[in-house]
């Protein structure tokens, strides 16, 4: 991989991305790998910085603030109250659904106020992650399998999925609002009366269905590039050895599949689980169809402070879930990306 | 007859059967794929079709059912495009526009140092920069938009350019640094030696040998970027003005005559508008773009 050391590259100038060394072996090596350090530092550094600037200090600063008191009128009293320390109040108030009370200390939060949410919410957001991204899984699963094979008109097939991938959010919830409306084509088309938004399992199946004609073409097409990293001669082989279609699908291609489709799934379950355009717009988060993330922008402007505590929780929801994935379920992103599988090309 | 020529005419009528049988399991086969690809073709592409049939619909049809353009016009790109109802889609476009070509350059020009850094050098704490890089593409947006809500309120920022595009590169800068490291590493870097050793300076390998290899890929993960911050909504749905609102909010708060009465044609014109620029550029570099799509996940 690296500039190998030998007469041929002598006149490399050190300003090259490998420099050269012509100490003995064992420390050039080591020197090597200093140098590279060194130069490694300078390129990423512009990079490091600039997502300190725009992730880590955002993040600090809600961490900071998640412990402050919001600021405002007492709605007791009517009078202003400073803010101030906070201790894990912010997180206690949301966890178990407390408000200020006009008597001071707290009450149950009454229904339909922001504060009586959260666990809904929670429960929402799981929801959708778990059916879309299983739904996802199946259905890209399903293309990936069609788009592997040889037959005419596959090159077709294989751009139409990038269509609704290429379609912005925001685009395709006000275009499944208008399939789903009253009048719309959806209700015709299956001869239904349904109030698609109106109610709460038209509203959430409305917002599933949705999202997955707009990302199943992610999955399908990480899970075919899986699919094509598989040799054909082991499939061959495995025909030979008399094994049926459903017996090389279990035993070849699903092992074989496994780490590009656990890296697709948890990119899928993470991006899902932060989903907020397509139910803020198609349902505007009403009939239970409220996030975590729209929660927290409903939050905002009610109280900066409180909405950072709800905004780290969920971040720290993402990142438990990621955790689980990769430690436990063997999603192995990072190798995957580092190229441990070089050799395998 | 005698029995051997008997049995040889059964045998040749056994093989033929068996010939038929499995041409017929290849032709059902064949005829399952197409059906397949037929369903994946309409559920793709159906949806699509129906917002750019609509779009070209007379608004007194909006709910007109047929497959077909019927009662074709123009208007509705007109109106999407009218101000008079507090919409503001032909700034929208601009400031899209604006936003994402400068997220775009910013993290493509910072990117492309740690690109190259990770894809061809050897350094302690590879595996934590690149964990790093990946943990922030997939940070939550509403993590950032608190802190940052309160930030530029302080600093009166709000509704400024500045304010949508600082954010996006949050989440698009870790985008174009691994899927340029996956190009990067698939590049055939022995020819930047092989031109130093035939006599080429460093520049001139550079130039010469690297920049054209390294273009396509640099220009696929262009558009990847720009795609994604195209799209952005949640930071620019809270933190942008009507002056500079991007048009993914522009369509999303897009209001009528009727106040209770959504616009849907419109809206579905504005719809095409913004995708299909998207859909030619994704068709032409279809290739390219499932490479870079998918290579942080299988390469």
């Amino acid at each position: 991989m690296a500039t190998e050391v030998g007469p041929t590259s002598v006149k490399a100038p050190a300003s090259g991305g490998a420099p050269i060394h012509h100490a003995p072996k064992g420390v050039g090596e080591d020197n090597r790998i200093a140098t590279q350090g060194r130069w490694a530092a300078w390129l990423l550094a512009p990079t490091i910085l600039a997502l300190s600037v725009v992730i880590v200090y955002p993040i600090i600063t809600a961490i900071v603030m998640s412990f402050q008191k919001d600021a405002g009128l007492d709605p007791a009293t009517g009078l202003f109250v400073e803010g101030g320390p906070a201790g894990f109040s912010n997180y206690y108030n949301w966890i178990f659904q407390q408000c200020p009370a006009p008597s001071g200390g707290t009450v149950d939060c009454p229904p339909g106020t922001l504060g009586a949410q959260f666990w809904s919410a929670t429960g929402t957001t799981f929801f959708f992650t778990i059916v879309t991204v299983a739904l996802e899984t199946v259905l890209g699963f399903w293309m990936a399998v069609i788009m592997a094979r040889a037959f005419k008109g596959r090159s077709l097939v294989r751009a139409a999925v990038l269509v609704p991938w290429a379609i912005p959010t925001a685009v395709t919830a006000k275009l499944w609002l208008f399939i789903f409306a009253f009048e719309g084509i959806g209700n015709k088309l299956f001869n239904t009366t349904v109030l698609w938004t109106g109610s709460e399992w038209p509203a959430r199946w409305a917002v599933i269905i949705a999202d997955v004609w707009k990302t199943t073409p992610f999955m399908a097409l990480l899970i075919l590039a899986g699919l094509q990293m598989i040799p054909a001669e082991v499939y061959e082989a495995a025909k030979v050895d008399g094994a049926s279609a459903w017996q090389r699908f279990r035993m070849i291609t699903l092992p074989l599949v496994k780490p590009a489709l656990m890296v697709a799934i948890l990119f899928r379950t993470l991006d899902a689980l932060r989903m907020f355009d397509l139910p803020y717009i198609l349902t505007g988060g009403a009939n239970n169809t409220t996030t975590l993330s729209i929660l927290v922008i409903n939050q905002i402007r009610q109280g900066f402070n409180a909405a950072a505590a709800l905004s780290t929780i969920t971040f720290i929801i993402i990142f438990l879930v990621a955790f689980i994935f990769v430690r436990f379920l063997g999603a192995n992103v990072v190798e995957q990306q580092t190229g441990a599988g070089k050799g395998k090309k | 007859m005698t029995a051997a020529t008997s049995a040889a005419t059964e045998l040749r009528a056994e093989q033929d059967r068996g010939r038929k049988a499995a041409q017929n399991r290849e032709k059902w086969a064949q005829s399952r794929t197409y059906i397949s690809a037929a369903v994946i073709l309409f559920w793709c592409l159906a949806p699509a079709y129906w917002m750019v049939v609509t779009a070209f619909r007379d608004v007194g049809y909006t709910y007109d059912t047929s497959i077909l353009p019927t009662h074709v016009t123009l208007d509705n790109f007109k109106t999407a495009f009218d101000t008079s109802f507090g919409n503001h889609f032909g700034q929208a476009l601009l400031n899209s526009l604006f936003i994402g070509t400068v997220v775009t350059l910013v993290s493509l020009v910072i990117g492309v140092f740690a690109a190259y850094a990770l894809a061809r050098l050897n350094f302690k704490f590879k595996y934590l920069v690149l964990g790093f890089i990946l943990g922030a593409s997939m940070f939550p947006g509403v993590a950032l938009i608190t802190p940052l809500f309160q930030l530029f309120t302080n600093i009166g920022w709000m509704g400024t350019y500045q304010a949508l595009i600082i954010p996006n590169i949050s989440f698009v800068l870790p985008l174009t640094v691994y899927t340029m490291t996956s190009f990067f590493r698939e590049m055939p870097w022995e020819l930047e030696e092989s031109a130093r050793v035939d006599g080429c300076t460093q520049g001139q390998a550079f130039r010469k040998v690297i920049m054209p290899l390294a273009a396509p890929a640099i220009f696929t993960t262009a558009i990847l970027a720009f795609i994604s911050s195209w799209n952005e909504f949640l930071i620019a749905s809270q933190l942008s003005s009507d002056a500079t609102q991007p048009v993914t909010v522009a369509i999303a708060s897009f209001a009528g005559a009727q106040p209770n009465q959504i616009p849907y044609t419109a809206i579905m014109a504005a719809g095409t508008i913004v995708t299909i620029p998207l859909v030619i550029l994704v068709l032409v570099f279809q290739r390219k773009i499932v490479a870079g799509l998918t290579a942080g996940a299988v390469k």
